[in-house]
């Protein structure tokens, strides 16, 4: 396993995604509600790319008719054939035992800290006054 | 080769039987004074209540030794006796009348030809012997006068079910079906949803068909529209111990109907997020099938992954569908039906849905 | 739940998938003003102020909305400039023709309006045009893409005059009728028009959406389109039913039929009770010389899209061995939601000889391309 830095915080605005290319995966990086979250961009269903669809909340429902609205856009809905995965955990909500979609650690770490490496960083300059969005792969 | 009943086992439960009502006329002892005169002075009691849907002389709806040198078959005591009772031998036999008083267009007289259909039930039947039980009866298009009648019987523990068409007015899962959920789950009574129509819409979204075989084999479609339904909008959810009995269904259909719903749920469950499980799970915990007729492939090997393919031995439950034709002698099994699942088939199945059985 | 998903990491896939022909592709329109410049001033001026009726309540919109934009289309098939998936035929060759080497792309619209049109002369008028749209947009521009015969089948005598005008022109593959009609398409009113198409040498593609009218199921309206997608495959089989049952392959011989996008594991299952029914009711047809089940092993294919998911994936083969691997196309639905992958849609490895003719060599022997 390695660390990598594969962007700057600021580049990455909330609600939305940058697909990052670690080690030969594809892997999109989500900033959701003040956190970062990695999930591999492929949807182990029919190999669609799962990060080009859409955050969208966690439906619940304790009897017909009745709805409510849980963890606003924490659940990554793929374009294809809407199956929905928790983008903390990368299960589906579908069968959340045996159907994930891979997960990374992410953390956000100051330049000034990265500056002491060890880290790699393909296509991400690292400077000492911004923070930067480190992936574990 | 269908195996013969008795030569495997002795004790067994017939979870589907028809009786027929003889006439109109026989219901007439049986009303209210207001009605008994009402269907007279209207000359309904003249009219007859066949319903299209099982044209009584059609070759597949009477086996040839079953049919009487007069009258309906399966309309006398003594047809059930010498056709059912004593060949088979059964502990018990579920009775389901299929009958135009369910399905009139005026809900106040459907209601009150159903409740004259399960007195006739009653008094000519089930106090007959001691081995009939039987569905009640009810208008199936008016869920709050049905839901009287299941109060009215649910009393006589006699009465061990519930019995609907598989297409009516409106799918059954719709809300407006719900009294009769709840009135059946209270007493602990499945819902018997059996093969027809009251043909209220063509028999599906084509419009239509010309002929009767088309009517019949569409029967396998409609059930999974109905399944559908009572899944989708969340029928077991509301009433979690509520069971459903697939009655003259097909039973082969239903693999390929699982795998499309399954599928289905994965991408738009977000529509019913009520179905917090998989619709297969739910169908194998509150859905049973009666077994005749089993539609059944040309060879026993595919009757076998069928089998495996339905995932779950305690869903059917064995049937006669007498006087209907779909075997020979007392040849009632399904030939290809593992001999492992027989005790349940038989017996086991049918004890743990009709509670009112033990 | 046994849902067969793909490795983390996927053997290398076959390349027997690349060069396939797709069974059904969706174009769309950029502006439905495309198709004024191919109908007459009269019925400009209809469209514009009476517009499409249909058998349905809502004027423009499905009466089960989809679960994503665009009336339920792949959420990444909208092309760059922000116009409606399937409108760009160079984004489409991008997503699908080039990506996978596709040989033949039948086009499939669903557009227009012009099968379920109450007001036939406008719904012929409107046929007319998006066949001309087909030739002028799409398989001119890429003889690829192949285009499907619009008609509008309660007018007989404008479907059939519209057949016998596409007759010869290979840049049509096949007639497109809608299952859902006022009445099962086998019934006799319509055995003209599929006697024409048989006679032009057209397959007919069955291909479902929009509402005849009459209620989605034999019971009455669903109240979800989870309801409404699974009955689809409840129409196919219906489908099936009034066709065989009706006596049209008896009628019509060499009349060849494709159920698109209604799934095909329903259908040996079909075919057993068919045979059976008919084992005790033949004397209502006897007009069948042969059982059910031939019929639809000589007359009716299936595309593969929606693709069927067994609970164990192995079943898969067992269903395509009982149905016949010589019956089954492939097709993608590019760009609707539930679309298949090539790649990755069958969750068991086919026999090779299973492949070649289920993703190039049946749609050839069928369609006759060249």
């Amino acid at each position: 396993m390695s660390r990598h830095v594969v962007a700057r915080v600021d580049e990455i605005a909330p609600g939305s995604c940058k697909i990052v290319t670690v080690k030969g995966r594809e892997i999109g990086v989500f900033h959701v509600n003040d956190e970062f979250f990695a999930i591999i961009n492929r949807c182990p269903h029919q190999g669609a790319q799962l990060c080009r669809g859409v955050l969208v909340s966690r439906l619940e429902s304790p009897a017909p008719g009745e709805y409510k609205l849980t963890r606003q856009g924490e659940m990554l809905r793929c374009p294809w054939h809407c199956w929905e995965f928790d983008i903390r955990t990368g299960q589906s909500w579908c069968d959340p035992s045996s159907v994930q979609a891979r997960t990374y650690a992410v953390e956000v770490e100051p330049g000034a800290v990265l500056a002491k490496g060890p880290f790699e960083a393909e296509t991400v300059p690292v400077a000492v006054e911004h923070d930067y969005v480190v992936l574990t792969v | 080769m269908a195996e013969a009943v008795q030569a495997l086992s002795g004790d067994f439960i017939d979870c589907d039987v028809h009786l027929n009502v003889p006439s109109t006329r026989t219901l007439l002892p049986y009303l209210d004074d207001y009605w008994r005169e009402h269907l007279i002075r209207r000359g309904i009691e003249g009219e007859s209540h066949d319903l299209s849907a099982y044209p009584q002389n059609a070759p597949l709806n009477c086996r040839p030794d079953w049919r009487p040198t007069q009258g309906l078959p399966a309309s006398k005591f003594e047809h059930l006796r010498d056709h059912v009772l004593n060949p088979f031998q059964p502990r018990f036999v579920i009775c389901n009348v299929l009958h135009g008083s369910q399905i009139m267009f005026s809900e106040d007289l459907s209601a009150a030809m159903c409740k004259a259909v399960n007195n006739w039930v009653v008094a000519e039947w089930l106090d007959r012997d001691p081995r009939l039980r039987a569905s009640i009866v009810v208008p199936v298009h008016s869920p709050d006068l049905a839901v009287a009648e299941i109060e009215r019987r649910a009393s006589d523990r006699r009465f061990v079910q519930v019995l609907m068409f598989s297409l009516t007015e409106l799918p059954l899962g719709r809300r407006q079906h719900w009294p009769i959920y709840d009135a059946a789950q209270r007493h602990g009574l499945p819902i018997g949803i059996h093969a027809g129509s009251s043909f209220r819409h063509p028999p599906s979204a084509l419009g239509w068909p010309s002929y009767y075989i088309e009517d019949y084999v569409s029967q396998a479609p409609g059930f999974a529209a109905t399944v559908n339904s009572l899944v989708t909008e969340g029928v077991f959810v509301k009433f979690p111990r509520l069971k459903v009995v697939l009655i003259e269904s097909g039973v082969t259909w239903l693999p390929a109907y699982l795998w499309r719903i399954n599928k289905t749920w994965r991408g738009v469950r977000a529509e019913t997020p009520w179905l917090d499980r998989s619709p297969s799970e739910i169908i194998r915990d509150h859905v049973r099938l009666t077994i005749q007729p089993f539609d059944d492939p040309p060879e026993q090997s595919q009757t076998q992954t069928i089998i495996d393919e339905i995932g779950s031995d305690e869903m059917l439950l064995f049937s006669t569908d007498y006087p209907h034709w779909h075997f020979e002698g007392t040849d009632a099994i399904p030939a290809g039906l593992p001999k492992t699942l027989l005790p349940k088939v038989l017996l086991d199945n049918a004890l743990a849905t009709y509670q009112r059985l033990n | 739940m046994n849902v067969a998903v793909l490795d983390r990491k996927p053997e290398a896939v076959s390349r027997t998938h690349m060069g396939f022909i797709d069974c059904d592709v969706h174009p769309f329109y950029k502006s439905p003003a495309e198709f004024d410049e191919f109908l007459s001033a009269r019925w400009r001026e209809h469209r514009r102020t009476i517009g499409g009726r249909v058998r349905q309540g809502l004027a423009k919109s499905s009466n089960y909305p989809r679960m994503s934009p665009g009336n339920g289309q792949r959420m990444d098939s909208w092309p760059p400039d922000g116009t409606h998936p399937g409108s760009d035929l160079p984004f489409l060759q991008k997503q699908l023709l080039d990506l996978f080497d596709v040989a033949y792309g039948l086009l499939a619209p669903l557009v227009g309006g012009a099968a379920g049109e109450r007001n036939v002369e406008f719904g012929s008028a409107m046929a007319t045009a998006v066949n001309e749209w087909q030739l002028a947009r799409w398989s001119d521009p890429d003889p690829r893409l192949k285009a499907a015969v619009q008609i509008n089948i309660e007018h007989q005598s404008a479907a059939i005059a519209e057949i016998e005008k596409r007759a010869g022109d290979r840049r049509f593959c096949q007639v497109q009728i809608p299952p859902r009609g006022l009445e099962p398409l086998g019934r006799r009113r319509y055995w003209p028009i599929l006697e024409a198409c048989a006679a032009n040498g057209f397959p007919v593609s069955l291909h479902l959406g929009g509402t005849s009218g009459h209620p989605s199921t034999g019971g009455g309206w669903p109240s979800f389109y989870h309801e409404e997608h699974p009955s689809y495959a409840q129409s196919m089989q219906t489908l099936v039913v009034s066709l065989v049952c009706e006596g049209v392959f008896e009628h019509i011989p060499n009349l060849h039929v494709v159920l698109v996008e209604g799934g095909f594991a329903w259908a040996p299952a079909l075919c057993w009770r068919l045979d059976k029914a008919w084992k005790r009711l033949h004397a209502e047809v006897p007009f069948l010389r042969q059982k059910p089940s031939d019929y639809v092993r000589q007359n009716i294919w299936f595309t593969t899209q929606p693709i069927e998911e067994p609970e164990r994936s192995q079943d898969m083969l067992s269903t395509i061995q009982w149905i016949g691997p010589e019956r089954i196309m492939f097709s993608t639905d590019y760009p609707h939601w539930d679309q298949d992958d090539p790649r990755f849609a069958f969750k068991v490895p086919l026999p090779d000889e299973w492949r070649r003719k289920i993703y190039h060599e049946n749609a050839r022997a069928l369609y006759d391309f060249d």
